[in-house]
């Protein structure tokens, strides 16, 4: 956890709706607020359609949000423009490592094009020798040959295009990284090795992570906080530990009982626990801190009671 | 218990661009009247051609080099296409990976769950329909009557998945191949078709073949545990054999990279470095020999045979054979071995 306990990105009441107006309207992300530690790695955790991913996005800016603000070192960066120079001065600060390995890598471009895009962009290196240098101590801090800069991404696999990936976001140093299912589209024994990696460079370059996920076995590894997502909203904010040993939404319990462990006399014995889907909200409910550093999505009257 | 299913030496190789790749490379095994057989194994290790092959459903450029499929005895590869047809979706069937593309978008799911019905069957079409309804409502699909009319799109991912269920249970088959059915869904969806499988196995005493690379999911459904590596069967036994005995070094890897909940912040995953071999070319030895710690110089020499580890649990590892040195497997495998013998089993 970090030391100084400073706040890198302050999340407030964030919404990002689509379709606004139409009768398919989404509320894909509806009022959310969470505060991100510099140095500490948050995960967001929650099934397909649950917003995290676009929460994510938000963030980064990939969307413009409908309602609220996003601070990035005390900044509020969810009104500027999309193509101006202070997103291009913001974007150098925050990256994003992508779920797919296949999909978001430019089949025709080199490993080191796709690597030094962003020392381009922003005008980090002078010429050429410089710019292999770098493209080098990069593939060489993911453990990939450095060697193979010159080639294409389908000479890769999963595992080592996931470690390019990693590598374009560290290119131009930034502070803080949004993972976006960074391993979901890897084997298991692969998992481990991309997982290590990161930690390792957590720990050299001092790298904040907001780490989205759907493994909560891995997310609850990784993480020093959680914040649970369900339907737009977080219904559960506490640390990793915490939130593993007292889950206090039913929504939380309910995604903790499903988790398969590998381990068959627990599987035996394990009682999945349902989550009535009809009405999962009420009008008097918000996310407030019912414990030191434990917010739950509840009334005033059942916060009261854990006091 | 009779055997409904007998793989024997299964060699299967695909013509590509670059050559051909060998990837089954001398596959057996078989399946117990009511049993669940999972077979695990990372991607490319040739689990999903495995089973594809014994409903000879290959792409194109696959063969079946070599082999026998023995069903109740009879080898389904002298049998001819109509043959075959009158076994798929009969008497096996299969459960496919991704509910999205498995289903007509075109055609009802009424009509899709009365299909095999229809083609294998002398049914009235109002019959097959009528069966159709039950099966969906077995499933679990709320309110079939009213949704016999709808098209894959009108429903969720997980009601998806259990249509492509119903689909392969209407015609209440012997053995139900599940091509990891769970993988493409959210874990409390996964836990209730996890669920939904165990129940209809009871119901309808079908064997099911399930693959998956998910341990956790393994634990929960297997009686019996194959493990796959480059196209070969490293490793099987019963699901408390490999999970709390595990003998082959790539079991032991498999089973420590996965963070359990109990995982201690701050402690590195064990992985397994390096990736699996190519099989256009396949090594000369151990194919795993390359990523394993515990390799020994035999190991690139030799491709080791299945040893004996107890009644139904064999490896394929030279640290099996008598003259092997000791060696001591990682800590996570200590523990396990801990539970065996607390379980009354004998750890080797």
């Amino acid at each position: 956890m970090a030391d100084e306990r400073k706040v890198i990105v302050s999340v407030k009441n964030l919404k990002q709706y689509f379709n606004i107006g139409k009768p398919n309207e989404v509320k894909a992300v509806d009022d959310v607020s969470f505060d991100i530690y510099k140095g500490e790695t948050f995960g967001l955790v929650g099934e397909s359609g649950s917003g995290k991913s676009t929460t994510g996005r938000s963030i980064i800016r990939l969307y413009n949000p409908t309602d609220g603000h996003i601070y990035f070192n005390g900044q509020d960066i969810s009104k500027i423009k999309s193509h101006g120079p202070k997103m291009k001065e913001f974007r150098r600060e925050m990256q994003m490592i992508f779920q797919d390995p296949y999909a978001s890598l430019n089949p025709r471009m080199k490993v080191k094009d796709i690597i030094a895009e962003g020392l381009d962009v922003h005008g980090l290196v002078k010429n050429d020798d410089e710019r292999d240098k770098r493209v080098r101590e990069l593939l060489d801090m993911v453990n990939l040959n450095p060697e193979h800069m010159t080639r294409y991404p389908y000479e890769f696999s999963g595992g080592q295009r996931q470690r390019i990936g990693i590598a374009r976001a560290l290119a131009v140093d930034p502070q803080f990284i949004i993972a976006d299912e960074p391993i979901s589209a890897l084997d298991v024994s692969i998992q481990a090795q991309v997982v290590n990696l990161m930690q390792d460079i957590q720990k050299k370059q001092g790298l904040t992570y907001l780490f989205i996920a759907h493994d909560l076995s891995m997310v609850k590894y990784i993480s020093d906080r959680i914040a649970v997502m369900y339907r737009g909203k977080i219904v559960e904010l506490a640390s990793a530990d915490e939130i593993y040993k007292n889950p206090l939404h039913p929504y939380t319990q309910s995604l903790l009982s499903a988790i398969p462990v590998p381990d068959p006399e627990i599987e035996v014995k394990r009682t999945r626990i349902d989550f009535d889907h009809k009405r999962p909200f009420e009008d008097d409910q918000r996310l407030q801190e019912v414990m030191p550093g434990h917010f739950l999505y509840c009334n005033d009257e059942k916060a009261a009671s854990f006091k | 218990m009779e055997k409904i299913l007998e793989v024997k030496d299964l060699h299967v190789d695909f013509d590509t661009y670059n050559g051909v790749v060998h990837a089954i490379r001398g596959v057996s095994f078989h399946l117990n009247a009511g049993e669940t057989l999972a077979i695990v194994g990372e991607s490319g290790s040739g689990k999903s051609i495995t089973v594809r092959s014994i409903l000879q459903l290959l792409a194109k450029n696959g063969t079946i080099s070599k082999g026998e499929i023995l069903y109740h005895g009879d080898d389904l590869l002298q049998k001819s296409t109509k043959e075959m047809d009158d076994i798929r979706g009969n008497k096996i069937s299969m459960i496919f990976q991704d509910p999205m593309t498995s289903l007509d978008p075109t055609m009802t799911i009424g009509k899709q769950v009365a299909e095999p019905l229809l083609i294998h069957n002398n049914v009235s079409k109002k019959d097959a329909l009528k069966r159709a309804e039950e099966v969906l409502r077995l499933v679990g699909i709320p309110n079939p009557s009213a949704r016999m009319n709808d098209y894959p799109h009108q429903f969720s991912g997980g009601q998806r998945q259990r249509i492509v269920i119903a689909i392969a249970i209407v015609d209440y088959p012997e053995i139900l191949i599940a091509d990891e059915p769970t993988t493409a869904l959210d874990v409390t969806v996964q836990a209730q078709i996890i669920d939904l499988l165990k129940e209809l196995q009871q119901k309808i005493g079908t064997s099911i073949i399930f693959i998956t690379h998910d341990l956790g999911v393994v634990a929960g459904i297997a009686d019996r545990v194959a493990v796959m590596y480059a196209g070969r069967f490293v490793e099987y036994g019963s699901v408390n054999d490999i999970f709390y005995n595990p003998q082959h070094p790539y079991t032991w890897g498999l089973l420590d990279s996965m963070p359990t909940l109990d995982t201690n912040e701050g402690s590195r995953l064990h992985s397994i470095p390096g990736t699996p071999p190519n099989l256009l070319n396949p090594p000369e030895g151990d194919a795993f020999a390359p990523r394993n710690a515990y390799a020994m110089e035999i190991d690139e020499e030799e491709q080791p045979p299945f040893f004996k580890v107890s009644k139904n649990h064999y490896a394929a590892t030279w640290l099996l054979h008598p003259n092997a040195p000791k060696v001591t497997p990682p800590e996570g495998i200590m523990k396990r071995f801990a539970k065996y013998e607390r379980l009354g089993g004998n750890v080797k």
